[in-house]
């Protein structure tokens, strides 16, 4: 077996979404989510968790070991690299341009290969296992196809053995054990371990890292090519369904069963 | 003349059938113009049967594509989407199917549409944000790609035909994971989470115990659920996990005991027709959202029901 990179390079990606415990909305012609009340994806800190314990294993940053965080978004997505980078990431990468707004899956992975490819040479990229906002699940994916990876996805252990990653993956009803050469994507859910909190240490160290502003234009695309001018699927309606109306509410008197029973009668759902 | 093509893993086919997921794709297809072409992910013996789905015709690979993951299938079957030059390709909503699906909207530089419920001509209708919102979608002048949720469609009567069966060399799928080993999880015997019509779901209210839940479920013809509570507990296993990072269900009645109701819980069934919900805290955020709240202790409140419903099923 070859031997492990003498300086591990991971890469994580993280998005700032709205956060989930409040109410989310659509709006605009082709419809957009309203991104206030965002935070760093609870999906992505997994992620970062993974990238950290990976380093940590061979010895760490101070083994010359690097976690980078690459955001995509407006300026307050810059919150999701800061809170990766005070739990222990080294550096972070901002691609931030009015061009990106309302890119679809295909005009985000194409826009993230591109800062992938000008920025580095990575031997993982990690991903959380979907976005908490768009739920599609397709970046992954298409980033490994973009960038001629192979994928290892919706991970819940992995670790980095010689020049190969292997990794264990709970899906559809099965678990496959997996292996793969470096460089590789892999995306991670939340049966990983806990992600840490970042302790007073990290809040105060993240202060001195780093965070490069990359712009459309650095990363070699043109404005067309993201976006939506560059998206493929397009939402042309939204309607906000209504708000589900609790029914009836009854307190067992010791006949709910069979009031259970009645209901699912009357509802034609025996 | 237009083409619609259907990805099919060969998995489930069978001397027996076709998955219920499978049917319902073929079913729209049939509801489309033109022709169904269907691409299996290897070579089966049944191929031929999917014309009583209403294939017209069915690509085989030289070789299983599934030793590559994602990328073995999506080769193959971009391959036969330009080969057919179809107009738009359907999926099953299952998380492979939608890396399948990204890879293939990259290959073929096609929009790709996940979670669809209703598909008419070039439209596709899913719901966003944990249900909170009903979209309408297009890929434009582009190939659209749509993973297809199970229940989205009644499965359409199957016919007598055959269809004619063709070969096609299974493209080089580039860097690929291998996989070592694979565990398939016992099969319980019930319908499957995600295609049930009934979906019995515990929590951490069941303190350890899935017999009253099992139960209910079984005198039900019904799907077992679990909270994620239940399983990171150890109960029951995490594929049978629904909500934001389980499974998604859609199911005509969904029963959720011992269940507080948590965003992310919700954000996996609360698209269900019916909703009932058994806890013993009258405040639970579950109530706000069923249809039948009932207060009181599942332990006491499941066998009863489960006795009646025997009785009444005779
Ligand atoms: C990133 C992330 C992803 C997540 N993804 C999911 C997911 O996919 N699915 C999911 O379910 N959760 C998910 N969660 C967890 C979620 O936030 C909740 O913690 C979880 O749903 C709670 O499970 P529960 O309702 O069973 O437990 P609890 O919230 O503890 O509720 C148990 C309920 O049982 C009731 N009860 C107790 N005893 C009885 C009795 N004898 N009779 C009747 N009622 C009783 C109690 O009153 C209580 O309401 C996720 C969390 C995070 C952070």
């Amino acid at each position: 077996m070859s031997d492990a990179p003498a300086q591990l390079k991971v890469l994580v990606l993280v998005k700032h979404v709205p956060d989930a415990q409040f109410d989310r909305h659509l709006a605009g012609e082709s419809p957009r989510l309203d991104r206030q009340e965002s935070i760093l994806s609870e999906l992505d800190e997994y992620a970062v968790e993974a990238a950290l314990q990976l380093i940590e294993a061979h010895g760490g940053a101070k083994a010359g070991h690097e976690v980078t965080v690459l955001t995509m978004g407006p300026d307050a997505a810059s919150n999701a690299v800061k809170k990766s980078l005070q739990m222990g990431a080294t550096q972070g990468l901002h691609l931030n341009d009015a061009a990106l707004a309302g890119s679809d899956a295909a005009a985000t992975s194409l826009a993230l290969a591109a800062a992938i490819r000008a920025t580095g040479d990575y031997h993982l990229i990690l991903t959380g296992m979907s976005s908490t906002d768009g739920e599609t699940s397709l970046v992954p994916s298409q980033l490994a196809e973009r960038l001629g990876l192979p994928q290892l996805t919706l991970v819940s252990s992995l670790e980095v053995d010689g020049a190969e990653v292997r990794a264990q993956r709970d899906a559809d009803g099965q678990t496959q054990h997996l292996r793969a050469s470096l460089p590789a994507l892999v995306s991670v859910t939340d049966q990983f371990d806990e992600p840490r909190y970042p302790n007073f240490k990290g809040i105060m160290g993240a202060k001195k890292k780093k965070t490069t502003a990359l712009t459309v234009a650095d990363i070699g695309l043109t404005p067309d090519q993201v976006g939506t001018a560059g998206s493929l699927a397009v939402a042309v309606s939204a309607e906000e369904r209504p708000a589900r109306q609790g029914g009836t509410v009854i307190t067992d008197q010791g006949d709910a069963g069979v009031k259970l029973a009645d209901f699912l009668a009357d509802q034609k759902l025996l | 003349m237009s083409t619609t093509l259907v990805y099919v893993d060969a998995r489930s086919l069978s001397a027996d059938g076709l998955g219920k997921a499978e049917h319902e794709l073929l079913t729209v297809a049939g509801q489309r113009e033109g022709d169904v072409v269907v691409a299996l992910s290897a070579p089966h013996d049944a191929a031929a049967d999917l014309g009583r789905y209403g294939a017209t015709t069915v690509v085989v690979p030289s070789a299983d594509t599934a030793a590559a993951p994602a990328a073995g299938p999506a080769a193959f079957v971009a391959a036969v989407a330009r080969d057919a030059a179809a107009d738009v390709v359907l999926l099953t909503n299952s998380l492979e199917s939608k890396e399948i699906a990204a890879r293939l909207g990259v290959k073929l530089t096609a929009g790709v549409i996940t979670d669809v419920v209703a598909v008419e001509g070039d439209v596709f209708t899913k719901s966003v944000l944990a249900g909170a919102y009903t979209t309408r979608s297009t890929t434009g002048p582009h190939l659209a790609i749509v993973t297809l949720k199970a229940n989205s469609v009644e499965p359409g009567a199957t016919g007598e035909r055959s269809a004619e069966v063709r070969t096609l060399e299974a493209p080089d799928p580039g860097p690929a994971a291998i996989i070592e080993r694979t565990e398939v999880k016992p099969a319980s015997g019930r319908p499957g989470l995600t295609d049930a019509r009934v979906v019995v779901s515990g929590g951490r209210g069941l303190d350890g115990n899935f017999g009253p839940i099992e139960d209910l479920a079984d005198a039900l013809g019904a799907a077992v659920g679990a909270s994620r509570a239940a399983t990171d507990a150890g109960w029951i296993d995490h594929s049978y996990q629904v909500g934001q990072t389980g499974q998604t269900v859609s199911p005509q009645l969904y029963i959720a005991a011992g269940i507080s109701g948590a965003v992310q819980h919700k954000a996996g069934m609360q698209t269900a027709q019916t909703i009932v919900a058994i806890n013993n805290d009258p405040d639970a955020p579950i109530f706000e959202i069923a249809d039948l709240g009932i207060v009181g202790d599942l332990t006491e409140v499941l066998p009863q029901a489960t006795e009646e419903i025997k009785k009444r099923k005779g």
